[in-house]
């Protein structure tokens, strides 16, 4: 067991904290156009895309190198590497990993420039946890795949130019063998026969959307991977989900305003943070988040001695999903009504931020894989119990 | 950056799996908490020849040389299976030993308990339940025929089971840890045991016993917050593996045990615990192992991460002892069924060294102070 970095590690680290305090301005301090600028210097640094290989522009940053990055960036606040979330998170694996070299050249460059968004096509109204259950439907015509039916839930669509979707092209209606005959799709938004319906969420947010496909016709070119492997395509790219560095770094923080509102609220009479429930409280948050660094730091090692992981991701995605639910939720009990008001109004706390908070956790709670299905995860891959 | 154990360590571990599955199952451990003595002396000669008794002593006393990320292999796979012997004590008593004695009684002591002839504990508080440093209150008499010290030590670990005994006290408003002989004459052991027979425990009682200048030992604050650390770790990693213990046996029992046309596994009332219990034991094996780590690392950590792994430990622990038993179902319930072993040292673990509670609170202040 040791926690020290090789030289050349130390070294890269000396870089990044340089670049920073270079290149990034306090949050206050940042011009109009600074986020472009950045953008094209965390580019040039080859940081987008950093543990992509360098043969399609990416970084070819090693493991340590790439949790050195995001330790350094979320430690100092930084903007992400690029806006084309989704491109960068598993778009872009996926295409790079089941690509044609034709859709590597046409796609990757533009996700490593965040030319533009991408967006996820695999929820449909009747289809969530059961993914594989999906019924959007694709026909062969000629040299076209024509595409009727809708997804809905897809985050960014309002936005996006291009989506990443899982349609079905065989085994209509059946539930066994429901994991084949699902195709991948690359699909170009603006092609003709799609609508896109924003839907508000509770937080009066428009992100995500409903979108109808009526006969869209997508030329077989854009298909990624195999007719029939879709499955396959989707479970490695989500398999490039990030570690957990950035959300601990982000948990830590929140952490902190937490324990100031605590030392600057009143309950019962007395300091809220002088109750004995509130301090152990905190300190429970504290031990989660601490066990959520240390598993990721465990996994990780695990993945640099080359020992493939299990499910063991599923560990720190319930920590996650339990502490974004409670620490907003506890805020807004400890602030009281003034807690309730969200931004703009008369005796807002902050700029609404823990009323705002306490609304938006379903997109870490419900967007990445409900925690009931996190436990089935667990109890049927790691704990070999049956399946339900 | 490696936050995993060597080949040596992984070495180690098969090595005690191997001797606890070959010398302790279950029923060994019924027949070894039942004598008198609450261990098995051929065994633990075996383990002095095996180096695990030394491990964490200076090669200049006769040990290993290991330290305590290497101890805490050992310790979680007697916590797996629940093995009674002052091994946990020992350790303790020598971690404490090597912090505050002197040469010539590390050169008296050690190399014995490395040999496998001496065995020792820490009897530092005087009221059960709270280990605070204003709950260490013995004062010693200072009298003109020398010091003395008269009073009690409650729920001493293997009291009656060790040579040796570190017994805190306070004289002139300083805190002292002085060595004391089992057989000195004014020392009386005696066996109170708890419900969890595994865990040898039992009362000092200390009647006008001299206390010599060269076995006593000043210790400020931090040094005692020191020793109070490291057994709330050492206790944690036994934990880990006790609480494995569990979740396998209970895991195997929900793949066997059919209700209602299916293996009970199956629902999941039964499966999310399962999966909540492994949640939980991974959370708290990393904390703990991360504890370890600090002791001799990053001692200024020591403080936050040995109250981070206990306090996530203790509580997650006694529910999982609890839940255990409950899905096993009545037979759970049985003196004859193993998995109650389990419920009782998930509470003995919580109660010693602090519980969740006590260390919640001292995290919380940390945080407050910084
Ligand atoms: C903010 C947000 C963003 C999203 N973004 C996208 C996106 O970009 N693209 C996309 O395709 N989708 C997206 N989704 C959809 C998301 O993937 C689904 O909501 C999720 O998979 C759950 O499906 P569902 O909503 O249909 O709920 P259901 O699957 O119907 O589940 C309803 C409830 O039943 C429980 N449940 C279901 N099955 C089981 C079971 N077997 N055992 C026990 N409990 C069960 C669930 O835990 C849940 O509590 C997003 C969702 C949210 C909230």
């Amino acid at each position: 067991m040791d926690f020290e970095y090789t030289p050349s590690e130390e070294n890269f680290r000396q870089e990044v904290r340089q670049f920073l305090d270079e290149n990034l301005p306090a949050a206050g301090n940042r011009s109009a156009d600074f986020m472009d600028t950045w953008l094209n210097k965390v580019r040039d640094k080859r940081w987008v895309g950093f543990s992509w290989p360098t043969s399609v522009g990416g970084g070819g940053g090693s493991i340590m190198e790439q949790v050195i990055l995001k330790e350094e960036m979320s430690a100092r606040k930084a903007p992400p590497l690029g806006t084309c979330m989704m491109g960068l998170a598993w778009v872009g694996p996926g295409i790079i990993q089941y690509g044609t070299e034709q859709q590597k050249q046409r796609f990757i460059p533009d996700i490593l420039d965040s030319k533009y968004h991408w967006c996820t096509g695999y929820s449909e109204p009747n289809v969530g946890s059961d993914l594989a259950a999906l019924q959007c439907k694709a026909s062969r015509d000629g040299d076209d795949y024509v595409i009727n039916g809708t997804k809905i839930w897809t985050s960014l669509a309002p936005f996006a130019s291009w989506i990443f979707m899982l349609v079905r092209t065989e085994n209509f209606g059946k539930t066994e063998n429901k994991h084949d005959g699902i195709t991948a799709l690359l699909v170009d938004l603006s092609t003709q026969g799609i609508e896109i319906k924003p839907i508000e969420n509770m937080a009066g947010q428009k992100v995500f959307a409903q979108i109808f496909f009526d006969n869209v016709r997508v030329p077989m070119e854009n298909r990624l991977g195999d007719e029939g492997n879709g499955w396959a395509v989707t479970i490695s790219s989500l398999a490039n989900e990030r570690s957990s560095i950035g959300e601990v770094t982000g948990l830590y923080t929140k952490l902190e305003k937490l324990t100031d509102l605590l030392s600057n609220s009143r309950w019962n009479g007395q300091a809220a943070i002088d109750s004995k429930k509130n301090r152990r409280t905190l300190a429970r948050f504290e031990a989660k988040i601490e066990a959520m660094r240390l598993n990721g730091l465990r996994y990780l090692t695990q993945q640099i001695k080359g020992e493939p992981l299990s499910s063991e991701t599923s560990v720190n995605k319930l920590h996650r999903a339990e502490l974004e639910v409670e620490m907003g939720d506890f805020a807004v009990e400890t602030l009281g009504q003034a807690g309730l008001q969200l931004r703009g109004q008369e005796a807002v706390v902050g700029t609404g931020y823990w009323a705002a908070d306490s609304l938006n956790w379903p997109t870490v709670v419900i967007g990445g894989g409900t925690p009931n299905i996190q436990k089935n995860i667990i109890a049927e891959r790691i704990l070999n119990l049956p399946k339900d | 950056m490696n936050f995993g154990f060597t080949q040596e360590q992984e070495l180690l571990r098969v090595q005690v799996r191997r001797f606890l599955d070959d010398n302790c199952t279950l029923a060994e451990v019924r027949r070894i908490m039942e004598t008198s003595q609450g261990y098995d002396q051929v065994q633990w000669r075996r383990m002095a020849d095996l180096g695990w008794l030394g491990l964490i002593i200076d090669t200049e006393f006769d040990g290993v040389g290991l330290n305590w990320v290497d101890l805490v292999v050992i310790l979680e796979e007697m916590g797996r299976s629940l093995y009674p012997a002052p091994y946990l004590s020992t350790m303790l008593f020598c971690s404490a030993l090597n912090d505050v004695a002197d040469g010539p009684t590390k050169k008296a002591i050690l190399p014995g308990i490395a040999r496998g002839e001496i065995k020792g504990s820490l009897a530092l508080f005087d009221q059960p339940g709270d280990p605070h440093i204003d709950n260490i209150s013995l004062e010693a008499d200072d009298t003109s025929d020398g010091l003395f010290l008269q009073g009690s030590k409650p729920f001493v670990h293997d009291c009656g089971s060790v040579n040796y005994y570190l017994v805190a006290y306070r004289q002139a408003g300083s805190l002292y840890l002085v060595l004391l002989d089992a057989d000195d004459e004014g020392l009386k052991q005696s066996h109170s045991p708890t419900m969890d027979l595994t865990k040898r425990t039992g009362s000092l009682s200390l009647d006008n016993i001299e206390i010599s200048n060269a076995a006593r030992f000043a210790v400020d604050e931090k040094q005692l917050q020191r020793l109070f650390d490291v057994g709330a770790v050492g206790i944690a990693a036994e934990m880990i593996g006790a609480a494995e213990s569990v979740l396998a046996m209970t895991t195997k029992y929900a793949q066997d045990r059919t209700q209602f046309g299916h293996a009970i596994g199956k629902y999941q009332g039964v499966k999310h615990r399962l999966a909540e219990m492994y949640v939980d034991i991974e959370s708290f094996k990393s904390l703990v192992y991360y504890a370890a780590w600090t002791i001799t690392e990053s001692q200024e950590e020591l403080a936050r991460s040995a109250s981070l792994a206990k306090a996530y430990a203790s509580d997650a622990f006694a529910t999982i002892g609890i839940d255990g038993v409950q899905l096993h179902g009545a037979i759970g319930f049985t003196q004859e069924y193993d998995i109650q072993l389990f419920l009782k040292r998930s509470k003995w673990s919580r109660a010693n060294y602090g519980n969740a509670d006590f260390h919640y609170e001292k995290i919380i202040k940390q945080r407050l102070s910084q």
